[in-house]
């Protein structure tokens, strides 16, 4: 670490993990709920389980960006962090703002809740993923502004890298889009059409510069390659991830409301978008190939490599299956989607945090060449168990959707099955995607676990001798 | 990489790109915004309509259906519930929906519940508007079939 402001990303990393465990727990609980309707209902009704997980997952993710910048941008910069006062500030608002809205969700019905925070005076609430009060989005934006500024000005008086510019280009556009949220006009077609300017514009526009500039500067650290080489796959693989994800936004618009045109250029522009994606991966194995030196924290370059391959299957092959027009005519909207939603956010986002958590985290806590081999071990297990039992929710839902389709969507109205009759077939895959929802979580505290393994003797000695 | 294709042309592709496809993207808005009112029939959205999406979201029932399948996957598609439940016919749609509402949750063992929102008459009358509003939106011709 080269400047002691960076370590106020800890406790950002902190805090992603604390709710990374919150979101998976009520996972948990909406994948009883699937199959066994009775379960806590009455305390936490599906609705308000799965607000409560999306949100968490928003929320630390944007945590683990927030943590990420702070400590790659000083050292790109080549300078401390403008005012780490103001992070250490906004990381208590925003802690306290996610927590205050967690408890709102649960305490109170939702119609309540918005009643309390005077949702009528701008109502944005009660929309998929942007469920929060309009009182917390404010706040949102208010973190964001804080948190853009310090990294914004950090930058500017610093070494203006590649990497830097691209990943402020990333969280400027993350702040501008999400000021989308507060336009919700009483016709739904112009409210839906603009929600995905939020939420397409996010996860297929600007966190895959976040996604590309933090991915590239933690295989900077790992392997020594020359920043020029790394450099310039950068600017590639972002280039093409906004040339074919801008308009790609139009398979969004095939079934609700927008023209017809949208169907062609929805499905061409984002039958490109896995492009980048694959991109990523030939880029991260390149450099790793070519590494020129053996850094000692070798988990790392694990989560580095797993992050491009499950990226660009989440993403880039979950995403083309049901990207173009006749395909997604019968896939809309079904547990499809859902599987894809899941590997592409775990893939792509969830793991790039861990990735930027594995490298950075062992250096905040004086490990400059990782954690002892005994954590890394465990750590290592622990990411095996995550990525296959999520691949392994994948394939399941990807079953449940397949089957769904079959029975309710293909054939003619009158011989079709009812969405719940269909629901109750596919209650044995949805066990299924329970029993393996349970061995993430078991991955998931293995990987908690892993912080608190000690260093060996010898390896304490070895460090000590370094030290010196 | 080709050493031809330098790190300044990279930047280039990726700044010129970048803001070039924006640019399309707000051009293709702006003639979908001049399109959009012969096909979301906005000229019908009373104040009814109005008031049955305010209640649609601070109940957050996408929070369990999806709506033009567009929310969750864990309760039937409602964007066509008016063609399903009510045949087409208001008077039809609206007993429906306020039967259904009042009967929630209903007392299957183990089957997927629907809270009691305790709704008034008038509130359940402005829901059925908004969704029949919404069933009549031109949406090609989304979903297959009346199961959604
Ligand atoms: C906690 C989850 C949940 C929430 C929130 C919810 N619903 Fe439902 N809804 C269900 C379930 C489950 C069913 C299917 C029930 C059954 O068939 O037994 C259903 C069925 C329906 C149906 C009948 C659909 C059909 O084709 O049979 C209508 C209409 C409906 N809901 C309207 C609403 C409205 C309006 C709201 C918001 C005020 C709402 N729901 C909120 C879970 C929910
Ligand atoms: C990391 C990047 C990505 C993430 C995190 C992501 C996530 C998601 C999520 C959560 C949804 C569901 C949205 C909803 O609830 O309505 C969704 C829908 C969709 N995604 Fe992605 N996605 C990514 C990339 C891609 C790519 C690259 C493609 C295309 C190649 C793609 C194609 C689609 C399509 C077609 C839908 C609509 C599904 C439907 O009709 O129901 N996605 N995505
Ligand atoms: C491992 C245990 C998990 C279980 C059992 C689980 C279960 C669920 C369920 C039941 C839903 C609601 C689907 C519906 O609307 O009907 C959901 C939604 C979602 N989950 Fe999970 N989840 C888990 C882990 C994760 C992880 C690790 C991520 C990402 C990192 C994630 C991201 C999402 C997203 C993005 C949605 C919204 C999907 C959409 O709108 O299409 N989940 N999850």
């Amino acid at each position: 670490m080269k400047f002691e402001s960076q370590k106020v990303a800890k406790p950002y990393f902190i805090f992603a993990l604390v709710l990374f465990v919150g979101q998976i727990l009520f996972g948990l609980i909406m994948g009883l709920q699937y199959v066994s309707g009775d379960f806590l209902t009455t305390y936490i009704p599906f609705n308000v389980a799965r607000m409560v997980h999306t949100n968490l997952l928003i929320v630390w993710l944007l945590f683990g960006f927030m943590g990420a910048s702070y400590y790659l941008v000083p050292e790109e910069s080549d300078t401390e962090l403008h005012s780490p006062w103001l992070a250490k500030l906004s990381f208590w608002v925003f802690a306290a703002a996610g927590v205050a809205t967690i408890l709102g969700y649960l305490l109170v019905p939702y119609a309540r809740l918005a009643e309390i925070t005077y949702n009528d005076l701008l109502p944005t609430m009660g929309r998929e993923f942007l469920e929060q009060p309009t009182i917390t989005k404010i706040g949102i934006v208010v973190v964001c502004l804080a948190f853009v500024y310090n990294i914004g000005m950090t930058v500017l008086k610093g070494r203006k890298t590649v990497i830097n510019m691209v990943l402020i280009t990333g969280l400027i556009g993350l702040s501008v889009f999400f000021l989308f949220s507060f336009y919700n006009p009483i016709n739904l077609v112009l409210d839906k059409y603009f929600w995905w300017w939020v939420v397409h514009l996010w996860v297929e526009g600007v966190w895959e510069l976040i996604l590309g500039a933090v991915l590239a500067f933690v295989l900077i650290k790992v392997t020594g390659v020359d920043r020029e080489i790394i450099e310039k796959w950068l600017y590639v693989i972002v280039a093409l991830a906004l040339i074919s994800g801008l308009v790609g936004m139009g398979h969004h618009y095939f079934w609700i409301g927008p023209g017809e045109y949208w169907l062609w250029l929805g499905s061409i522009f984002s039958a490109l978008e896995p492009v980048p994606f694959f991109m990523m991966v030939v880029f991260a194995f390149k450099v790793v190939k070519e590494r020129r030196h053996e850094h000692g924290n070798a988990i790392a370059t694990t989560w580095a490599l797993g992050t491009a391959v499950m990226a660009f299957l989440g993403a880039g092959v979950w995403g083309f299956l049901h990207t173009l027009a006749p395909v997604n005519y019968y896939t809309h909207g079904s547990q499809l989607t859902a599987a894809h939603g899941h590997l592409a956010f775990f893939g792509a986002y969830a793991m790039i945090v861990m990735t930027i958590i594995s490298y950075a985290m062992p250096i905040m806590r004086g490990r400059p060449q990782g954690n002892p081999i005994a954590a890394q071990r465990l750590e290592r297990f622990a990411f095996w168990a995550m990525c296959l039992s999520m691949l392994g929710v994948t394939l399941a839902l990807t079953v449940a959707g397949a089957w769904q389709i079959a029975l309710q969507r293909l054939p003619e109205s009158g011989e079709a099955l009812g969405f719940m009759a269909t629901q109750d077939k596919l209650a044995p895959v949805f066990w299924v995607r329970e029993i393996l929802g349970v061995v993430f979580l078991l991955g998931l505290v293995a990987y908690l676990s892993s912080f608190f393994v000690g260093a060996t003797e010898s390896e304490v000695d070895s460090l000590e001798a370094a030290a010196v | 990489m080709a050493d031809r294709f330098t790190k300044g042309m990279a930047r280039n592709v990726y700044y010129g790109g970048g803001v070039f496809v924006f640019l399309l993207l707000v051009g293709l808005t702006f003639d979908t915004m001049l399109e959009l009112p012969k096909r979301d029939h906005r000229e019908n959205i009373t104040q009814s309509v109005a008031n049955g999406k305010h209640l649609w979201e601070k109940n957050n029932c996408v929070g369990c259906h999806s709506l033009m399948g567009e929310g969750a996957y864990f309760a039937p598609e409602l964007a066509n519930v008016f063609d399903r439940r009510g045949g087409g016919d208001e008077q039809v749609f609206k007993g429906f929906l306020g039967a259904w509402m009042a009967m929630q949750p209903m007392s299957v063992p183990d089957r997927r519940k629907m809270p009691q929102f305790n709704l008034t008459d008038k509130e359940v009358e402005e829901l059925a508007d908004f969704l029949i509003w919404t069933s009549r939106i031109n949406d090609n011709d989304w979903p297959p079939n009346i199961e959604g």
